[in-house]
């Protein structure tokens, strides 16, 4: 089926070449961080983790929810959403090579990698994220792929497929759940430090995901020829501004929590990050702009008639994605980092290199994207269903 | 029997080849390989092993060694004849064998091999800027 | 026919049997090789430290441990937030999560020497998917340089601030013409901290920070009853880090 993505219009091969060249480019950058370490970040021995890992964190999230198109699909047999299956599937790949690709990024000797299946170390939570992701990266290629080859040759899908796909949504569930766990169970780090976290990734996922997932498909409607169900869509935007409602909800216990106990290391994070803290007030306006912009998605998203306008959609979407962006990526990780464990603010900024080299892993997770959109559109096309109803036969990707 | 495409595939194979055998063109006319002269330590005879034990098995014994002393806090080595060494490259390998240029280098400059024990470790001779 | 299935199983036996001796034989070889502990070694069932701040407590005092200690192991000095330390001297809002707006000027003006607690619960540890960092029988946490990938998930799960990673080349920062040679330096890339000098208890010597602190520190066996640090201990009124995380740190101040 890969051949599909072999033959494309010259826009097509365009984007193609573009991401190639990005990647190649900005690698050079990461070579340069591979001769001298990462003190090329800006990273520090307070704030020991950074952009990179902010963006994992994110991503995860992003491979997570595909499960809400999926699971409805085959646990309520929601009909609607069976165009956007094989979307959901395929997006959660890209995700999560990309979460792959910003570990590997992140960490100091990569050749060493290996270190943790040669000693396989269950009290740690990395190793289970590595589990868990790799085995989700394989479940979905595994459904994703079986299903859409089944499909093309107009044969049933294999029952097995069924199970698995059943698994890979439980499965969803555990890695983000997992990811948390990264953060949750360590002491001293107060921001972390707390139940919900892990239902807040999973609630901030779920809205943050599928709004990503529907807004690059309303990419792909107007680049191809696919159409999917405006049902479906609407079904979608609904389960993304319920799950950004409770996101918020959540988060506002947290701060709940913090200031009714008035308890200093459980304020002091919060402190920093929306109001500053010993004169460091360099992420107030960054996490002030997340609150305009998660409360104004929710103004946009909430009311039927702006969520069902798909002219505003889009902007609705990108407001959101913008506001979890901040909140559970660098919002998250330097909020956690600070006050350090001496009481004292230890401000961090990504450098440009940090942010090139972070770009040539989102380049290859678009190509990722690209390439697997491009397969799953090209066969719907041939077999003629989810098309538009004029049907074009130029097709632009 | 009939070759389909017998063109390209006789031809990709005859390209594979000639890549494949570079190798051996390249080194072709050159002297023999032969074993390099090693500065041999001048007030020791022994080794912690026998010369042979050592040039076969040097990189397991460290690997070993490593573990012992780092991770069991056995820092001492009881040899195969009953005497005992400290656990140390440094303090005591590199006491014998003064010199990594002249020593560890040699073969493993031949044999195109870059451990990177001495990212960590210091050198006898001593590190340059 | 020569070639019978006899033949060729009596072949394949001999060889097998070949085999075996031959790995029997080197097993042989090698079961008398092995490793010991040196006789001389320092051992203990748990070792702590107890800090007479009243002893050391400014910040002159505190650099010179540092400067023993950092010496001893090689450790850089880098002028940047991607610093590198074993041993240094904080506050006592730095130190301690017991804020007193009106504690007394003698505290407000001492500094503390703060290092790795090795802790019994050490969450460094538990998180590490390597075992680069690990617990020793005798509670040292020790690192294992060789085995570090580098991700700092140690450094977030430490609630002491007590790791350092080497964002770069450490000897950039070392003076090579005065190293200690005896004690390897750490390339770029991995994640450390002070070893409680394992090894130089392995050669009956107390740590460096110890034998330059004038007997204002004591190092010892926290299981012996009898041994200095108990004594002190019992002596004394002392403080840990951070006690209510659980940790239960090694390392303990006078007040």
């Amino acid at each position: 089926m890969l051949e599909k993505a072999l033959k494309g219009s010259p826009k097509y091969y365009l984007w193609i070449g573009f991401l190639l060249l990005v990647i190649a480019g900005a690698s050079s950058v990461y070579i340069t961080q591979l001769i001298h370490g990462l003190t090329i970040t800006g990273m520090s021995r307070d704030v020991s983790w950074g952009f990179y890992i902010a963006q994992f964190t994110y991503l995860v999230g992003l491979a997570a929810s595909g499960v809400m198109i999926v699971l409805p699909y085959y646990f309520h047999h929601y009909k609607k959403f069976k165009d956007l299956v094989i979307f959901g599937e395929f997006m959660a790949i890209g995700a999560v090579v990309m979460c792959l690709g910003f570990i590997v990024v992140d960490i100091g000797q990569p050749q060493r990698m290996l270190n943790v299946l040669l000693f396989p170390t269950p009290n740690s939570i990395l190793f289970w994220d590595m589990v868990v992701l790799n085995g989700y990266l394989i479940l979905n290629l595994l459904v994703g792929w079986t299903c859409l080859e089944c499909d093309r040759q107009h044969m049933p899908h294999p029952k097995w497929t069924k199970v698995v796909a059943y698994v890979s949504i439980i499965w969803a569930f555990s890695i983000h759940t997992v990811t948390a766990f990264l953060y949750q169970g360590l002491p001293g780090r107060h921001y972390w430090l707390t139940a919900i976290l892990a239902a807040r990734f999973l609630a901030s996922a779920f809205c943050s995901g599928p709004a990503i997932l529907l807004l690059v498909i309303m990419l792909t409607e107007k680049l191809t020829t696919f159409k999917a169900e405006a049902e479906g869509v609407a079904t979608l935007a609904k389960i993304i501004v319920y799950a950004m409602c409770v996101n918020v909800f959540f988060f506002l216990l947290e701060v709940f929590s913090a200031f009714y106990s008035n308890i200093p290391e459980h304020m002091n994070s919060l402190i920093y990050l929306f109001k500053g803290l010993d004169g460091h007030t360099e992420l107030v306006p960054y996490m002030w702009t997340a609150v305009a912009f998660g409360l104004g998605s929710l103004a946009l998203l909430i009311p039927p008639k702006l969520r069902d306008n798909r002219k505003l959609l889009p902007w609705s979407l990108g407001i959101l994605v913008i506001a979890t962006w901040i909140d559970k990526g660098l919002g998250l990780l330097i909020g956690g980092f600070n006050p350090s464990p001496f009481d004292t603010v230890a401000p961090y900024w990504p450098t440009g290199k940090e942010l090139i080299v972070s770009l040539m892993i989102y380049a290859t997770g678009a190509l990722v994207v690209t390439i697997l959109f491009k397969v799953a559109t090209e066969v719907k096309q041939e077999l003629g269903v989810s098309q538009k109803p004029a049907v074009s036969l130029e097709t632009e990707a | 029997m009939k070759l389909y495409n017998g063109g390209k595939i006789i031809t990709g194979l005859v390209i594979f080849l000639g890549l494949f055998l570079t190798p051996l063109a390249y080194n072709a006319g050159k002297a023999a390989y032969s074993q390099p002269k090693l500065k041999l330590p001048v007030n020791e005879k022994e080794c912690v092993e026998s010369k042979e034990y050592m040039r076969k098995n040097h990189m397991q014994l460290l690997d070993q060694w490593r573990d012992w002393a780092l991770r069991d806090g056995k820092r001492v080595y009881v040899n195969s004849k009953g005497k005992e060494f400290e656990i140390s490259l440094q303090k005591t390998c590199m006491k014998c064998h003064t010199n990594k240029a002249e020593f560890c280098d040699k073969c493993h400059n031949d044999a195109s091999v870059s451990p990177y024990c001495w990212d960590c470790h210091i050198q006898p001779e001593g590190l340059k800027k | 026919m020569s070639h019978t299935r006899r033949n060729f199983l009596k072949f394949m036996g001999l060889a097998a049997a070949g085999l075996c001796a031959g790995s029997a034989g080197s097993a042989l070889a090698a079961a008398e090789a092995g490793p010991v502990r040196a006789a001389d070694a320092l051992k203990a069932k748990r070792w702590a430290m107890v800090i007479d701040t009243t002893k050391v407590g400014t910040k002159e005092t505190i650099d010179v441990l540092a400067k023993a200690c950092h010496h001893a192991h090689n450790v850089p000095d880098i002028p940047t937030k991607q610093n590198v330390k074993w041993i240094w001297a904080a506050s006592y809002d730095e130190a301690f999560d017991q804020p007193n707006d009106h504690g007394n000027d003698a505290m407000e003006k001492r500094e503390f020497a703060l290092l790795c607690n090795h802790c019994t619960h050490p969450p460094c540890v538990r998180v590490c998917p390597t075992q680069a960092t690990f617990q020793r029988p005798d509670g040292i946490v020790a690192m294992d340089y060789h085995r570090c990938i580098g991700c700092r998930y140690c450094m977030a799960a430490c609630p002491f601030g007590a790791r350092s990673f080497n964002f770069m080349e450490p000897r950039l920062y070392l003076d090579l013409n005065n190293l200690n040679k005896e004690f390897p330096t750490r390339m770029r890339g991995v994640v450390e901290k002070c070893n409680f000098c394992v090894d130089r208890l392995a050669h009956g010597k107390q740590p460096a920070c110890v034998e330059a602190s004038n007997g204002a520190l004591a190092f010892g066996d926290l299981s012996d009853p009898n041994s200095e640090v108990r004594k002190l201990l019992r002596e004394h009124y002392t403080i840990r880090r951070k006690p209510s995380l659980g940790t239960e740190p090694g390392v303990y101040y006078i007040i």
